[in-house]
């Protein structure tokens, strides 16, 4: 039995759906869509498939998408909760159940109708009492609602102690929109845009803009783990995990930890980061491009600093040069991330990075050796290093 | 109750009468077709066609000259500000036929629909005139507002060589208006006049919290086992996992620690823009509540506010912030 996590799994095949502001079918027909392509793109076939696992908030059952795809047995299944903060948690899933054997090729997966259907924008309310629902009812009387809301009141925070401004959250969007002008998946597809554009749109949630928030996507996306022997003998180039962490930091509430001694810590980010080079054995400065979750703008900053590629309190100083462009020491989210690919709760980000070590990116850096992949910030979250076979 | 029986048959042979009738007034416009009624009118409703306003440009179009835009034809007749008066022509039928449906209890009138057809464009100068006939009284219809009758009416609107430049139809509904008004009907279900802000869920952990701000106090949990104060509550101290737990109340003041404006969505039963800010009392604890009767762009970090427990809507109360 392993005692690490380090390279006992590889992400062998991705798929995805068409990403569009209404599919015009169901969540299932999307997950099914993106994992039957997943396992097509594997080389495999729904009979090799044995376990399954996907966030909490996904409407599709396992053994729904199961009879759906035509996978038989299932010998592993799981479910991780905490909205985009399950992105890699999920991944964290399949490798553990691929490295104890609980299964052999495990299929992830999300897909929601998040702009026909329930749209996240429109925010928290009603439902059964649970812990969850009391968690919210702390800020639902006074209308903090809303993801934006609750990631707009740390950024105010962040940007009266750092110095960082609008014009610094912009330069993530527009680095990432300039990856998604070139690729065909994209909504911004083609569509580029300028700081004057950004800084013209309407205020969703001050200090957040309308181009600060990710897009909701209707969509779904999948991927297919399994073990590095097996991996070998398939037709992509494998994408190894090299280190795979899930955490939850201390004084955690879901998106509101306003009760922490430091409102900007976010000690989840800076757990599974520790965790991640630990297990991998790299730090910041062996990552050639990265993924980074992006609900927000501002969150990617928070993360580049908890990863340790700058000190805390100078992501803006750190990108400002362009460090996230194609060019730069840190191509970051090359699709167009959620901000102008698609929001796809960050699945959609764990196959770019797939393509990023395959080389196969429409905005593909030269070096590609190792690619950091994160999930949701201001929840607890997870994230990921692939590394080439 | 809508009238019935014979007492329906009269009314309804009564309003027989009218059907075809000239109502019995010209309408003569006060204004001949002018320069600056039309630019009013073009200014009003965003329309920009040269043809209308720009001398030069409507010389060089297939007018030669300028024109007034089609559908301001009735506009040309109406009566101005001196027809919001009660005061009406006693030979005017349409207004006799109105004041009958009135006594029958058809007290209710809404208009529901109109077409106009124009023979030519109208040019500066031109005298418009308009008659009105009653054309159709429809039969007693159910509608959503009401029990009621269609009238409809047909405007031919003539210019000073007494040729057709255009008409209008108008149909209007006189209707019984409902006898239980809306008002008392939410009375009598208890359903609130306005949409109310969403409320807490309730259980053991946190109804206590909600029962001391209905008493008019912003309580503070605090651990009975080591006396530390904590926000949200929660049924076990996360320092010395005692327990056993009483309050205080804080005092409401404090300083704003973050906040932001909330512009987007607009959820009913709030008032935008919305600020909403994370507060350091002063006792030590933190909390999330609203910064009322302030100018959002004047909220700053390490501002001093002051909470006072009030209705937020028609019942929640809620502790709320005012810059000290």
């Amino acid at each position: 039995m392993p005692t690490t996590l380090k390279d006992q799994a590889a992400i062998v095949g991705i798929g995805e759906t068409e990403y569009s502001k209404n599919s015009g079918r169901s969540e299932l027909s999307l997950a099914s869509e993106a994992c039957r392509a997943a396992i097509k793109d594997a080389g495999l076939t729904p009979a090799d498939i044995d376990g399954m696992t996907t966030f909490t908030m996904d409407t599709s059952d396992e053994i729904e998408v199961a009879r759906a795809v035509g996978v038989g047995d299932l010998t592993f299944y799981s479910r991780t909760p905490h909205g985009g903060g399950a992105a890699i948690g999920v991944m964290h899933q399949a490798v553990m159940a691929v490295a104890t054997g609980s299964a052999k090729a495990v299929l992830v997966y999300r897909a929601l109708n998040g702009r026909s259907g329930a749209r996240y924008s429109e925010g928290v309310s009603g439902g059964p009492t649970t812990s969850d629902l009391i968690h919210w009812s702390w800020y639902m009387p006074s209308g903090l609602m809303t993801p934006a809301s609750w990631v707009a009141m740390v950024t105010q925070r962040y940007m009266h102690e750092t110095g960082c401004t609008s014009r610094d959250l912009a330069e993530v969007c527009l680095a990432q929109r300039e990856h998604a002008v070139k690729n065909p998946r994209a909504f911004f597809y083609q569509k580029p845009l300028t700081l004057e554009e950004h800084q013209a749109a309407r205020a969703i949630v001050e200090p957040l803009r309308l181009y600060d928030c990710c897009q909701e996507t209707d969509g779904g996306s999948a991927c297919v783990v399994v073990s590095p022997e097996m991996a070998r003998d398939l037709p992509n180039p494998p994408a190894m995990i090299r280190s795979v962490a899930q955490a939850a930091g201390a004084h955690q509430e879901s998106m509101t930890s306003f009760y922490r001694p430091t409102l900007t810590d976010l000690p989840e980010v800076d757990l599974v980061a520790r965790q991640c080079w630990e297990m991998s054995g790299l730090g910041p400065e062996d990552i050639d491009a990265a993924v980074i979750y992006d609900a927000f703008s501002s969150i990617v900053l928070w993360q580049l600093e908890s990863y340790g590629f700058c000190k805390k309190g100078q992501a803006a100083d750190f990108i400002r040069d362009g460090a996230l462009r194609l060019d730069g020491r840190l191509p970051t989210n090359t699709h167009g991330g959620q901000l102008s690919e698609a929001y796809v709760h960050g699945m959609n980000g764990v196959n770019e990075g797939v393509r990023l070590i395959r080389g196969t990116s429409s905005s593909q850096p030269a070096k590609n050796e190792h690619v950091l992949v994160t999930a949701g910030v201001g929840v607890p979250t997870s994230g990921m290093i692939l590394g080439q076979i | 109750m809508a009238i019935s029986g014979s007492e329906r048959e009269a009314f309804e042979k009564q309003l027989e009468a009218y059907v075809g009738l000239d109502i019995g007034l010209e309408d003569i416009g006060k204004d001949r077709v002018n320069a600056a009624m039309v630019r009013h009118w073009c200014e009003a409703m965003g329309d920009s066609c040269g043809a209308y306003t720009d001398p030069a440009l409507a010389a060089e179009s297939v007018h030669g000259e300028l024109v007034a835009p089609p559908t301001m034809l009735q506009a040309w007749i109406l009566g101005g500000v001196g027809m919001a008066s009660d005061e009406s022509d006693p030979r005017d039928k349409q207004k006799e036929l109105h004041r009958i449906f009135d006594a029958h209890g058809f007290s209710g009138v809404v208009a529901t629909n109109t077409e106009q057809e124009y023979t030519r464009y109208l040019k500066m100068g031109d005298e418009i005139r308009a008659r009105t006939v009653i054309e159709e009284i429809s039969e007693q219809k159910a509608t959503g507002l009401g029990i009621g009758y269609f009238i409809n009416t047909r405007t031919t609107f003539r210019d000073q060589n007494d040729t057709e430049v255009g008409w209008l139809t108008f149909r209007v509904l006189k209707f019984e208006i409902a006898e239980v008004p809306v008002a008392a009907e939410t009375a009598e279900t208890g359903a609130p006049s306005r949409p109310q802000r969403l409320r807490p869920a309730m259980a053991h952990d946190n109804q206590w919290w909600w029962e001391c701000v209905d008493k008019g106090e912003l309580a503070i949990q605090r651990c009975s086992g080591c006396e530390a104060l904590r926000h949200p509550p929660r049924p076990m101290c996360g320092e010395c996992q005692s327990s056993e737990w009483d309050f205080v109340f804080s005092t409401g003041q404090g300083t704003v620690h973050s906040y932001v404006v909330i512009r987007h969505p607009e959820v009913p039963g709030y008032t935008y823009p919305l600020v909403v800010a994370v507060v350091d009392l002063e006792e030590g604890t933190r909390f999330v509540s609203n910064v009322v009767d302030v100018d959002p762009g004047d909220v700053e970090i390490g501002m001093a506010v002051q909470a006072t427990i009030e209705l937020v809507d028609d019942e929640m109360k809620l502790p709320v912030f005012r810059p000290a």
